[in-house]
Order: structure tokens, then C-alpha cells, then sequence
């Protein structure tokens, strides 16, 4: 039985989104704990938010 | 205090202005569409209600395609557009303007015939027949093309205003050091991108070099993306040439500032086990081109997602025909373009800051070894 390539998709997307839910998530607490370092996190947290992204992209785009 | 308000109405308008001129465009689709339902009828098709939601579908569908493809005149809706040079490389130059194209018809110069299939030109014979192979595709010779395509004429159009913008602004400062004019909305980007993305990530030794690429690569990708938010029609930043040949000069740009450092970090990475090094070798080398490879990817892909559900939402109002969808889905569009006004801004922050991060480690220095 072969399994649709867009089942694989849908898994790689579902994957990146629980990523960068955590990503997220980790940063507002990071924040929430030092919020004097704001800045920071929130840089650090938009680039690795954009690296999982790539990734979650290049499986919709490669299916 | 007036220079604010006047950005702020600037943006409002633009905001407001674009879905209702989505919902335009679509609308000058729709006599279309009737028209081939009508021409559906002549021929005597019997058609039930499945198939005319497939045409809507269709239509949809092929509009969507049409505004994310590139195209060799410019045309924002019906009426309202201009030809633009087509320019091939075909044993010498041949020049004429795309309007040759109008209604398929073919374009003849010095005794050459070209013909537009599906976006691409091709050279046929004074009839114009094109021959197939099995999977559709024509056989036909394609010349060189160098055409001033709508995207090219978008990033002329985008370079001289950024051109005149800038160096107006850099003028003004000669007179003195508070800003004027556009000045005071653009000084605070700019100061944003040297202390946010370019110090921080380059080091103060050397970021100075790399400014000007950093400060043209973030407002020329944030000015297109805001451009494809008009309803021009515009898709420049979703579309895989112009990202790739973003990356690819921050990929050269990189491995041309390589220091001693950078290359020994990817050839013979101190500090680990000797026997590990060649591996290590290995995996960054292709480090080397997953990264711009990833920067063209990320770019093109949240460029062309953004457009796609936004045009998406609106064709959603054709299929389901009611007048409670249709309000529905417009204040959905409101806020998705909202959305994506943020997308476009950050987009272009990652393209920057990541670009700045590649370059800080190609001058990095270590201290220590």
C-alpha cells in the first residue's frame, strides 16, 4: 500500500508547528522570568522560528 | 508630528484600499465566467449544478496562478495595463513590445515569428503552430529571453525610487543632523538595522563594510513585499529567481569576507577529535549551501503562501454566493492582510538578520585556540 506523499507533508507541517509552538512558548516564559532581556529572546526566538519554518515550507513545496 | 500622521493615514488607506480592490478584480473575472457558462450551453453540454461550481473553482484557480506567475506585459484588471519590451537573444537582438502577443497572435521580427504558450515565448512559423511532445510541452526553440518581464519592471521602478528616496534623505543630513523629511520615518529603521541586526551580529570591528548591503537588501524586500500588498498585482519577493538571486549574493558576499578562521571551521574544525574532522568537513560544506538555500526558500515561500490564501479567501466568496459569507470573508481578508503587513515587515528583518549572521561568522575571530 503506498502512502500519498501529502500524508508525509502533513506530517513534516504538523511537526514544524509543534516546534515553533514551543519555541514560542519557551520564550514568553524566558521573557516572562527576565523581562529586562526582551530583545534578546525575542531575536533568538524569531530566527530559530524561522529556521524550523524553512523546513515546514520546503515539505509543502517538495510534495 | 505631521509627517507621522501622514504615514499613518498612508498605511490605513493602503490597508482598506486592497481588499476591496481583490474583491474588484475578481468581480471583472465574474462576466467572464458567464460568459462560458453561456458558451457551455451553445454547445450543447449538459451541465449540473457539480460542474458549474468546478468552473467557479477553475476560475479561481486559474486567476490565483495568473496574479503569482510573472508575465511580459503589465496588467493590474481588465483595461487598465501596459505592454512592456519583450527583448531575445535569437542570432541578435530582437525587440518589440509585448503587445505583439494580444490574443495569442504572433509577433514578427526581421522575418522571425515568436509565439506566448503558457508563459514562455517560442519560435514558430509564420502560421504559428506550435508541435507537442507526449507530456504536452512543446518542442519548439526557445530563444535567449531577456524581457523586461512586469517583476523586472517592478524592481527598475523599485531601485530608482529607493535611489532618489536615499539619497534625498542623505542630503538633507548635510544641513544639519535632525532628520527631515522622509528622513524622520527612515532614521529610526536604519538606526534600528545598524544597533538591532548589523553590531550585534557582525561586531563592531566590521560591520561598518557590510551597511549598505544589510540597509539595501531590508528595504528592498520590505518595500516590494508592501508592494505586493496593492492592488497592482504585483508578486516579486514570491518568486523563486529574484529570492535566489537575493541568496545568492549573500552566499558570495560571504565566502568572499571569509577570513583564515571561517574556512578553518569548515575544513579542519579545531577542538573536536582529529578522526571526526574530515566528517565534520563534510556536513559544513554542505552547511555552506543549505544556508542561502534556506534564506531563498523561507522568502519565496511566506511571499507566495501570503498571496495564495489571501486570494484564496476571496474566491471563497464566489463559491459560496451568500450575502452573510461575503462580509464574513472580507473582514477575514481585512485581518489577514493585517497579517500579512507584519509578514512583509518581518520577512525582511529575517532575510536581514540572518544575512548579518552569516557574515559575522566569516569575520568572526577567535581569541583562543
Amino acid at each position: 500500500m503506498e502512502i500519498p506523499e501529502i500524508v508525509g507533508a502533513g506530517l513534516i507541517v504538523i511537526g514544524a508547528g509543534i516546534g515553533i509552538g514551543r519555541i514560542g512558548g519557551s520564550a514568553m516564559e524566558a521573557i516572562a522570568r527576565q523581562p529586562e532581556a526582551t530583545a534578546k529572546i525575542q531575536t533568538a526566538m524569531l530566527i530559530a522560528a524561522a529556521l524550523i519554518e524553512g523546513i515546514g515550507f520546503a515539505a509543502l513545496f517538495a510534495k | 508630528m505631521r509627517a507621522n500622521a501622514t504615514v499613518f493615514f498612508a498605511f490605513v488607506g493602503v490597508l482598506f484600499f486592497t481588499p476591496v480592490a481583490h474583491v474588484q478584480a475578481e468581480n471583472v473575472e465574474k462576466p467572464q465566467q458567464e460568459q462560458a457558462h453561456h458558451e457551455d450551453v451553445h454547445n450543447g453540454d449538459t451541465h449540473d449544478e457539480a460542474s458549474g461550481e468546478k468552473d467557479i473553482k477553475g476560475i479561481i484557480k486559474e486567476t490565483i496562478q495568473h496574479h503569482l506567475a510573472d508575465s511580459y506585459e503589465f496588467h493590474v484588471t481588465d483595461g487598465i495595463g501596459f505592454p512592456l519590451p519583450v527583448i531575445l537573444v535569437d542570432r541578435g537582438l530582437k525587440v518589440f513590445m509585448s503587445s505583439a502577443f494580444h490574443h495569442g497572435s504572433i509577433a514578427e521580427v526581421d522575418g522571425n515569428f515568436y509565439k506566448e504558450h503558457h508563459g514562455k515565448i517560442y519560435k514558430t512559423d509564420a502560421l504559428g503552430t506550435l508541435s507537442y511532445d507526449h507530456n504536452h510541452h512543446p518542442t519548439n526553440d526557445k530563444p535567449l529571453d531577456f524581457s523586461i518581464t512586469k517583476n523586472v519592471f517592478v524592481i527598475l521602478v523599485m531601485a530608482i525610487f529607493m535611489f532618489f528616496l536615499f539619497r534625498g534623505v542623505a542630503k538633507t543630513y548635510q544641513t544639519g543632523l535632525a532628520p527631515k523629511k522622509a528622513g524622520r520615518f527612515l532614521e529610526p529603521i536604519v538606526i534600528y538595522v545598524r544597533d538591532e541586526i548589523a553590531i550585534p551580529n557582525i561586531g563592531e570591528k566590521h560591520y561598518k563594510k557590510y551597511m549598505s548591503y544589510l540597509l539595501t537588501v531590508f528595504f528592498f524586500i520590505w518595500f516590494l513585499n508592501l508592494v505586493g500588498m496593492t492592488p497592482l498585482g504585483v508578486n516579486v519577493t514570491g518568486n523563486i529567481a529574484i529570492t535566489f538571486s537575493l541568496a545568492l549574493m549573500t552566499f558570495i558576499i560571504t565566502q568572499v569576507s571569509g577570513k583564515k578562521d571561517y574556512w578553518r571551521h569548515i575544513f579542519w574544525m579545531p577542538g573536536v577529535p582529529v578522526l571526526i574532522r574530515p566528517a565534520l568537513a563534510v556536513i559544513e560544506l554542505i552547511g555552506l549551501v543549505v544556508k542561502p538555500f534556506s534564506l531563498m526558500i523561507r522568502l519565496y515561500a511566506n511571499m507566495l503562501a501570503g498571496h495564495v490564501v489571501l486570494m484564496s479567501i476571496i474566491g471563497l466568496i464566489f463559491i459560496f454566493e451568500s450575502w452573510i459569507a461575503a462580509p464574513a470573508f472580507l473582514g477575514l481578508t481585512v485581518v489577514l492582510s493585517l497579517l500579512e503587513l507584519l509578514v512583509a515587515a518581518l520577512q525582511a528583518y529575517i532575510f536581514t538578520m540572518l544575512t548579518a549572521l552569516y557574515f559575522g561568522s566569516a569575520v568572526e575571530e577567535h581569541a583562543h585556540h
